[in-house]
């Protein structure tokens, strides 16, 4: 499917969905409180079969932060790439662990390193630092005299 | 923390393997639920050798931060530093001079073929055979010394930078990768010999860690994993880079989707990978072997992402430019990462002596998935 034609479906599916023009791959941005819904569609409606996860990326940008998801289709090969502005103070999104099961790894890697909560994650802890790491280490903010590399 | 061992309140038995255990090929955490010796559950637990490269790399420049990168898969270094170069270069819209893409080639191609003999080896050993690690080590060690001489390194290469390639290949190049091929060629059919039509082996093997394709894509695996499930995944033949798009190959896939088809995908690869460095080998062109660039590299506002298929599966570069000298934030995507949150559904129901087996098929590079 061209990136047109992608356009074109998801406007029928996504109600007034804002696409972000100038990238590699068809880019839209979509509101946190309906992101679980709007997951399942895309993993479901026929035509777009997102079924495969290939990275999930947090960004912070010191006001708020961005989820990044790069989906794609087996099926189809097109590329869809979503992006969720999330509040600095609450950062919380719902789970799309249950739509691709590969989330809940990458989900895991947010939260440990960005503190963004997934609500309805099935096992929402620490990922790579231990249980009683204070802080959150890839927020542009985070301090840490000791293990800190700074060049 | 984790007990040594504990019982759950079903009565299953607790255990950890790793995080030193010569079959974790590295530093993973595994704490196993059994029942009898019926896995019921397997919990990766990472971070032992986590260096946070992605927060190094956010005060690293466009050149320095490619040297991190050969620290990930370190087996598969060279195609590490190529997926990075070639985000920067799409970023600053770089043209690469066509011989340093066929050196690229040539260079990703012998690293997948001594990843995979590494593999060979380990995986063997994992399942009690011993030699096949010896024979494997001795032609790895023929394509160390090719690198060695052309890029200084045997492990961390850090060969190929934004533009093309460091240094011309050397003088004595081509007649050695020829020798090695032609040498390495008889060698695949002496390691089937040994181990593929062993009897303890396939019986290790098959019907063993079965993966269906739709787990596959689900869990986001991708290389050999995905492909001995029948999933077509192969970034070369899908998104072609450098000169990946006028080659004869095949992408090798099986339909099996368990651990004896998992090995038959890289046994098949590296008999593809020796067709790629016949077919490049003679053809290099010749030129400049790196672009002009400038001395600091800026790359501008916005969003960069490429994929390059390492020995282990898809590896991506995400990088998020704000217009300097060091990227704002970068994400790498690697491939152990994602087949390895496939291990818990894989292992379940089998025994534990089958999950080394299935560990080992997944081709697990720890510093890959830690980062």
């Amino acid at each position: 499917m061209s990136k047109e034609e992608l356009k074109a479906r998801l406007e029928e599916l996504l109600t007034s969905p804002v696409f972000e023009e100038g990238a590699e791959w068809t880019t839209v941005a979509v509101d946190p409180a309906g992101w679980g819904g709007v997951a399942r569609q895309l993993r479901s409606t026929d035509g777009l079969d997102f079924d495969y996860l290939f990275c999930v990326t947090a960004v912070d940008w010191k006001t708020h932060f961005t989820m990044v998801y790069h989906l794609t289709s087996t099926l189809h090969r097109h590329v869809l790439v979503v992006k969720i502005k999330l509040d600095r103070e609450r950062p919380e999104v719902a789970t799309v662990s249950d739509v691709w099961k590969t989330a809940e790894f990458h989900e895991r890697e947010a939260y440990d390193l960005f503190g963004v909560v997934f609500t309805g994650h099935p096992d929402l802890r620490r990922l790579f630092m231990t249980d009683e790491w204070k802080g959150w280490p890839l927020r542009k903010d985070y301090e840490d005299p000791v293990n800190m590399i700074k060049l | 923390m984790i007990e040594e061992i504990g019982t759950t309140e079903q009565g299953d038995l607790v255990v950890n393997l790793g995080p030193q255990h010569p079959s974790t090929h590295g530093v993973l955490h595994l704490v196993i639920t059994i029942s009898g010796e019926t896995i019921k559950k397997v919990e990766p637990h990472l971070g032992y050798i986590h260096r946070s490269i992605e927060k190094m790399c956010e005060s690293l420049s466009y050149r320095q931060f490619i040297y991190v990168t050969s620290r990930m898969d370190y087996l598969s270094s060279h195609i590490n530093n190529h997926g990075c170069a070639l985000c920067v270069e799409k970023g600053m819209q770089i043209e690469v001079p066509a011989r340093a893409k066929v050196i690229r080639v040539l260079m990703d191609e012998l690293t997948r073929l001594a990843s995979h003999q590494l593999w060979w080896g380990a995986m063997a050993m994992d399942v009690g055979a011993l030699t096949p690690f010896f024979h494997a080590f001795r032609e790895r060690e023929t394509i160390n010394e090719i690198m060695e001489e052309t890029c200084g390194a045997r492990l961390t290469m850090n060969y190929m930078v934004p533009g093309g390639v460091m240094a011309d290949l050397h003088p004595n190049f081509q007649k050695r990768v020829k020798a090695f091929i032609s040498f390495f060629r008889d060698k695949i059919n002496e390691y089937d010999e040994l181990v593929t039509g062993n009897v303890i082996f396939r019986s290790r093997m098959e019907g063993v860690g079965y993966l269906s394709p739709e787990s596959a894509v689900a869990y986001g695996c991708t290389g050999p994993t995905a492909r001995g499930s029948g999933v077509s995944c192969d970034i070369r033949k899908l998104y072609p880079y450098e000169v990946y798009g006028q080659l004869q190959f095949d992408e090798v896939t099986a339909t099996g989707g368990d651990c004896f088809a998992r090995y038959m995908v890289r046994m098949q690869e590296m008999r593809q990978s020796v067709s790629i460095i016949e077919q490049l080998i003679d053809n290099i062109p010749e030129g400049d072997f790196q672009a002009k660039t400038k001395a600091v590299l800026k790359l501008p506002k916005g969003e960069f992402y490429s994929r390059v298929e390492t020995a282990r599966g898809e590896f991506g570069v995400f990088i998020i430019s704000e217009g300097g000298t060091t990227p704002y934030r970068i994400k790498f995507r690697s491939p152990g990462f994602s087949n390895l949150s496939a291990l818990d559904h894989m292992a379940r129901g089998y025994k534990i002596g089958d999950l080394v087996a299935i560990m080992g098929t997944l081709d697990l590079v720890i510093p890959d998935i830690d980062r």
